[in-house]
């Protein structure tokens, strides 16, 4: 956004084929077809670009939860003024309008992926295993909430249009593991595309989450995730903690807003999704205690932790009490308030232009916006954000150079830049560890480098 | 186990961004006050007036 030259993105080190089970589907797929005009890095580190129909925004790598919703944050504004841009350029009947979340209502359905960094050497069928529990029960603190349903149920029978549900990509998951994220999706996604060193790391990509337009629930989401893959990778988590029928279970959580329905575990017990969490939040606690939460960082750590707890316990006596930080309860709030000040049936169509415009882009149309909801971020951190990278990841590097040196950057990707030097060709600098290229270890460097070319010669053999 | 207990020491690091989050822990646990109905009368007056056209017109065809 900061200046006018786009920088392509780079799809060298691109393999969304390889599979974390051991194979890889890259000799069998077609090709994606994405128009590479639409597809750049931006100097905070982030990747925007179309995505089949729809703009999609990746953040940079942050270090923290808290991070990753100021720069989910950065992202809706750059994608706000992005649509305004193009709205100006467009006659005026015609208006387009985006939306931030996971389904049209009929069908379609689009994911808000998250990705986390973590080790080779943790056992992949216990991560999946392990980590679908919490992708299960972790919808009642962050699903964003959806008017009807898109799937044929559990009893089979088409399921009821008037249902109001907790999580709007529930009814699309119809397999526990697997390598697909547009058709017959999968709880666990087993991309395995590290986007650096795929000896030490592994990146888990989910699609099992909703969009969130609640900033602590967003928070909640990744934080709580981070914390349970920690957990994971120093074997801490309940072993005993594992659903007997998953993809079952994701919809029965998702359809019961009471929150009473009852999951069947691998031991034998009936638990509820709260109940899953209080056991996963008891575990959280002795882990915290044992091993520290540095992973996650230690502060945001124990902060997430705190209101992990806060949100559980809060949801089990009474939802509307979380109304302020809980997507699917600020929704259901407006709804159920719209209708009967109104006087509507449960399937007037007012009541699903409700569900779709809570997540409406437009300022003056967002009733996300309007519901109460608690903010982290302030606005003038989140406009620093949109051209500023963060500064505790490999980010920093990517963004500080794109800002630096424009029109000498060829391309970017998560793992690498590439510099045009005169009279030398190109020049790649492999950026294979993402907690290196930080401010505090490349800030100098890059302050005193006069040019790549200075830079490139006093980076030596890289970072 | 050491070992895991130092890997993660080993990737301690405060950001700038973790003492503001502990300046706002307290805020989500206030009394939600955001009054119902004038949230309602704002919703009235935002909503799109041709609902039904709205919703059925509503489609995003593929997507991860």
């Amino acid at each position: 956004m900061g200046n006018s030259e786009l920088v392509g993105w780079d799809y060298i080190d691109e393999h969304p084929g390889n599979d974390a089970r051991g194979y890889s589907l890259d000799d069998y797929l077609f090709p994606e077809f994405e128009t590479q005009l639409v597809n750049t890095v931006l100097t905070n580190g982030a990747r925007y670009y179309v995505d089949h129909a729809h703009p999609e925004v990746s953040t940079p790598e942050c270090r923290n939860a808290l991070e990753v919703v100021l720069f989910d944050r950065a992202g809706e504004e750059i994608v706000r003024r992005s649509m305004q841009v193009a709205n100006e350029g467009l006659p005026s009947d015609s208006e387009i309008v985006l939306y931030k979340n996971n389904s049209d209502g009929k069908g379609n359905s689009y994911g808000c992926h998250e990705n986390y960094l973590i080790s080779r050497q943790t056992p992949f069928t216990q991560i999946a295993q392990q980590i679908t529990t919490h992708f299960v029960s972790r919808q009642i603190f962050c699903g964003a909430g959806k008017v009807g349903a898109e799937h044929r149920g559990l009893t089979g029978k088409n399921s009821n249009p008037n249902l109001f549900q907790i999580s709007q990509r529930a009814d699309f998951f119809e397999e526990e593991i697997g390598l697909e994220t547009t058709l017959k999706r999968p709880i666990v996604n087993t991309r395995d595309e590290p986007h650096c060193d795929p000896a030490k790391y592994r990146r888990l990509h989910v699609i099992a989450g909703d969009a969130n337009m609640s900033e602590v629930a967003t928070y909640l989401k990744v934080g709580t995730t981070s914390i349970v893959l920690s957990m994971i990778e120093d074997d801490a988590f309940p072993a005993h903690l594992v659903i007997k029928d998953p993809v079952r279970a994701v919809r029965q959580v998702s359809h019961d807003t009471t929150l009473n329905a009852v999951i069947e575990m691998v031991d034998g017990r009936h638990l509820t999704a709260a109940q899953i969490q209080t056991e996963i939040i008891e575990a959280a606690t002795n882990y915290a205690i044992r091993f520290g939460l540095d992973s996650v960082d230690e502060q945001i750590g124990n902060d997430v932790l705190q209101r992990w707890r806060n949100v559980v316990a809060n949801l089990q006596t009474d939802p509307l009490t979380v109304a302020n930080i809980v997507d699917w309860v600020a929704k259901k709030r407006i709804i159920e308030g719209f209708a009967q000040r109104h006087g509507l049936q449960t399937t007037d169509p007012r009541l699903k232009a409700i569900d779709l415009q809570y997540h409406d882009m437009r300022i003056e149309k967002c009733l996300a916006l309007r519901a109460g909801l608690d903010v982290l971020c302030l606005p003038q951190d989140v406009m620093w954000s949109m051209v500023h990278p963060p500064s505790s990841t490999r980010a920093y590097f990517r963004g500080t150079v794109l800002q630096r040196w424009p029109s000498d950057v060829v391309a970017a990707n998560w793992d690498s830049v590439v510099f045009d030097i005169p009279n030398q060709g190109l020049k790649r600098i492999p950026m294979p560890e993402p907690l290196r290229g930080t401010r505090e270890l490349v800030g100098d460097l890059l302050k005193i480098s006069q040019n790549p070319v200075d830079l490139i010669a006093k980076l030596g053999d890289g970072f | 186990m050491a070992e895991q207990i130092k890997k993660s020491a080993s990737s301690r690091k405060a950001t700038e961004s973790a003492s503001r989050s502990d300046a706002t822990a307290n805020k989500d646990t206030k009394n939600i006050t955001a009054d119902l109905d004038s949230l309602l009368n704002e919703i009235d007056e935002v909503l799109e007036s041709n609902a039904e056209e709205f919703v059925k017109s509503y489609v995003q065809k593929g997507g991860q």
